[in-house]
């Protein structure tokens, strides 16, 4: 949470707000989530950030309407708070045809690259190469300056055991790229502790090999995390100068929603719900009166119907037609495209 | 039309593609100070810049991944991979990145990356680095696999894949590059997803690609002072596959045998072969026959390496029995 010493008298109460309205409204939308995967509306996988709002809030905020993100799995958050329409990500999670990725990728792949939101990834990694050259791409079109976009890439912190992190450090680092990584450590990939999966524990210092500067932030600390990335940000745009960040935080629950997550302690339950970033952060904003509880109310039952409202949405967008099931595999259409289905005839023709 | 080798067809087009596009950029290992394993991109650092020719260090995932994110950013990365064997480093990222990204956004966001990469074996360079690996990709729904067998169609096939929208892998061959052949002057694209006959025939119908096409082509030549009259297929694109050429030219011929550089199981002459049996099954003669790479990792001592690739007189064989057999 918020370092409850801290002053916000130099903070717009009209922002905090803001930051308070976001992360209320991703808690709700990833309760409902949750809810809708129990009762078999969503399919496959899904994860989510409850337990990270003063993380997606805050490096959000730090990003400017033209930077790029990509981010993991762990996505539906980001995509809220890039502005994306909660309607259309719960349509994707929904499988959807009127979903952010029109019912192609559901919920670990949300792109809205009109927003810059460069896609969630499913596979553990596969997204920092790309950010990378996403970076590389502004770097090949322009210099570093204070007004030049960057891209910022999230991760989690198992992904700092993969040799697409490293190699993708490595290059950014030699060809200088507007590129700020963001390693959000949970404390665990999927059951498996820090600890026990990686040789440095504190994994911003991972970065130290590639010279590349670096620091972690405590996750639940929505201003911290928003003033920690905007100065990589700045770094990235401004000098090249790629950087490495931090973040810490707890899952509120399982890897994904089918997850009891029966490898935590009553300890580490008890601290969750202590630390907890969303009544920790409420709490700061109402002492310092920057919010009362009658507007605290009014935000949470906006995010609610907000939420409400997306189901709605979801719920009233149709299935993808099955004609379209081989719109957009390709680009540029070529000749002697297959599209059969099952049990379709491969051939054309018959005897001569 | 100019007489070119193969390997200098592919080095002009990839400066002819630079000079026309901004975006078209070369990423690789050794392909500028260097100037390439294979020495296609010879004299392109200097003419260019590092700027537009990149050398990389040796992290083929990562290199790979960082042309697949500058394409979805519009730009129009050629990477050179030094050999296909070294893909495999590189095969999450071109399988699930660069074929998927199109599809998973719903069309939002499009890869328009070239993937330059030789096969082949026969350089006694043993197993690890003699693969043919092609079928891997060419199984993958999203990416395009080129492979061309002659100079024309190294530049006309690397100018279609370059201006193309989608992720094309271009399947070079060792044993090619210095080959020589008339190409067209000026602009020349070929048609991704269409095969060639490269001779016609009455007889029976040989289809290959890449290297074996080549072999192919000699030896219907020859065939020819026997009384038998060969038509060739050459592929040229194993994704999209080009079935209906195929099949025409096995319903006029009737016999049908395929070769290729690969291994035989789960090969493209098993897809091929497949494809023949549906699209032109009143038509046959004689069983479809497929003439592969023995199935071991391919030795190093020349005569183990010799006996264990397809050859002409393999290839003279096989179409003898099949011609014959009736």
């Amino acid at each position: 949470m918020t370092d409850p010493a801290a002053d916000l008298t130099r903070e717009d109460p009209a922002v905090l707000r803001e930051y308070y309205r976001q992360m209320t409204l991703i808690r709700a939308f990833e309760l409902r989530a949750a809810e809708m995967y129990t009762r078999a509306r969503i399919g496959g996988y899904c994860h989510l950030n409850l337990g990270e709002e003063a993380t997606v809030a805050g490096l959000t905020a730090a990003l400017r309407d033209d930077d790029y993100l990509f981010a993991t799995y762990r996505d539906h958050g980001y995509a809220l708070a890039r502005g994306a329409d909660p309607g259309r990500v719960m349509a994707e999670l929904f499988g959807r045809a009127d979903g952010l990725s029109r019912g192609r990728g559901g919920s670990m792949h949300l792109f809205d690259p009109e927003r810059h939101l460069m896609g969630g990834y499913g596979i553990v990694g596969g997204q920092i190469p790309l950010a990378t050259g996403a970076a590389f791409a502004l770097a090949y079109r322009g210099g570093p300056a204070p007004d030049a976009p960057a891209v910022m890439c999230l991760l989690g912190d198992a992904t700092t055991n993969i040799g697409a992190f490293h190699e993708s450090l490595n290059l950014a680092a030699l060809w200088h790229l507007p590129v700020v990584y963001v390693i959000v450590n949970n404390q665990l990939g999927m059951g498996t502790p820090v600890e026990a999966a990686a040789a440095e524990p504190e994994l911003w210092k991972r970065g130290c090999s590639y010279r590349m500067p670096g620091q972690r932030v405590d996750g639940n600390d929505v201003l911290a995390v928003r003033d920690t990335a905007r100065a990589a940000l700045d770094r990235a745009r401004g000098e090249h100068q790629p950087v490495l960040l931090e973040t810490t935080s707890y899952r509120l629950r399982g890897h994904s929603v089918v997850d009891p997550a029966r490898y935590r302690t009553a300890e580490e339950a008890e601290r969750l719900r202590r630390e907890d970033p969303l009544p920790g952060f409420r709490n700061h904003l109402i002492t310092s009166g920057i919010l009362d509880d009658a507007t605290a109310a009014e935000i949470e039952a906006e995010a609610d119907k907000a939420v409400a409202a997306a189901v709605d949405f979801a719920d009233a967008s149709p299935a993808p037609d099955v004609t379209t099931l081989f719109d957009d595999v390709y680009a540029t259409p070529a000749a002697s495209m297959y599209r059969g289905l099952p049990g379709d005839p491969v051939t054309g023709g018959g005897p001569a | 039309m100019t007489v070119l080798s193969y390997r200098q067809a592919l080095h002009d087009t990839l400066r002819a593609e630079l000079q026309r596009d901004e975006d078209v950029f070369l990423l690789g290992e050794e392909i500028g100070v260097f100037e390439g394993s294979y020495k296609i991109t010879a004299g392109l650092l200097g003419e260019f810049g590092p700027r537009r020719v990149r050398d990389t260090p040796i992290c083929e995932e990562g290199f790979t991944g960082v042309a697949i994110g500058a394409a979805m950013m519009g730009l129009r990365p050629v990477v050179e991979i030094m050999t296909i064997n070294f893909s495999l480093l590189a095969i999450d990222q071109i399988v699930n990145n660069a074929a998927k990204l199109r599809s998973l956004s719903g069309g939002q966001v499009s890869v328009p990356l070239v993937i330059r990469t030789p096969g082949g074996g026969g350089q006694q360079l043993s197993a690890t680095h003699s693969q043919n690996l092609e079928v891997w990709y060419a199984h993958v729904p999203g990416l395009k696999v080129v492979a061309p067998a002659t100079p024309a169609d190294a530049k006309g096939l690397l100018t279609a894949a370059i201006r193309d929208a989608d992720p094309v892998l271009v399947l070079e061959n060792l044993a090619l590059y210095n080959t020589k052949g008339e190409v067209p002057d000026g602009e020349h694209v070929a048609e991704i997803g269409r095969a060639a006959v490269l001779k016609p025939g009455r007889d029976i119908t040989i289809v290959g690609y890449s290297r074996a096409a080549v072999i192919a082509l000699d030896v219907a030549h020859r065939l020819e002072e026997d009384g038998i009259s060969a038509e060739v297929v050459d592929l040229r694109s194993l994704r999209p596959l080009d079935r209906e050429t195929v099949c025409t030219s096995v319903r006029k011929t009737s016999r049908a045998v395929m070769v290729e550089d690969g291994w035989l199981s789960y090969g493209t002459g098993a897809e091929i072969a497949a494809t023949i049996q549906e699209g032109a099954f009143d038509c046959l003669d004689a069983p479809v026959r497929r003439i592969a790479a023995a199935e071991v990792p391919l030795p190093y001592a020349k005569p183990l390496e010799l006996a264990a690739l397809p050859d002409a007189g393999a290839i003279t064989r096989v179409v003898r029995e099949t011609v014959g057999g009736n």
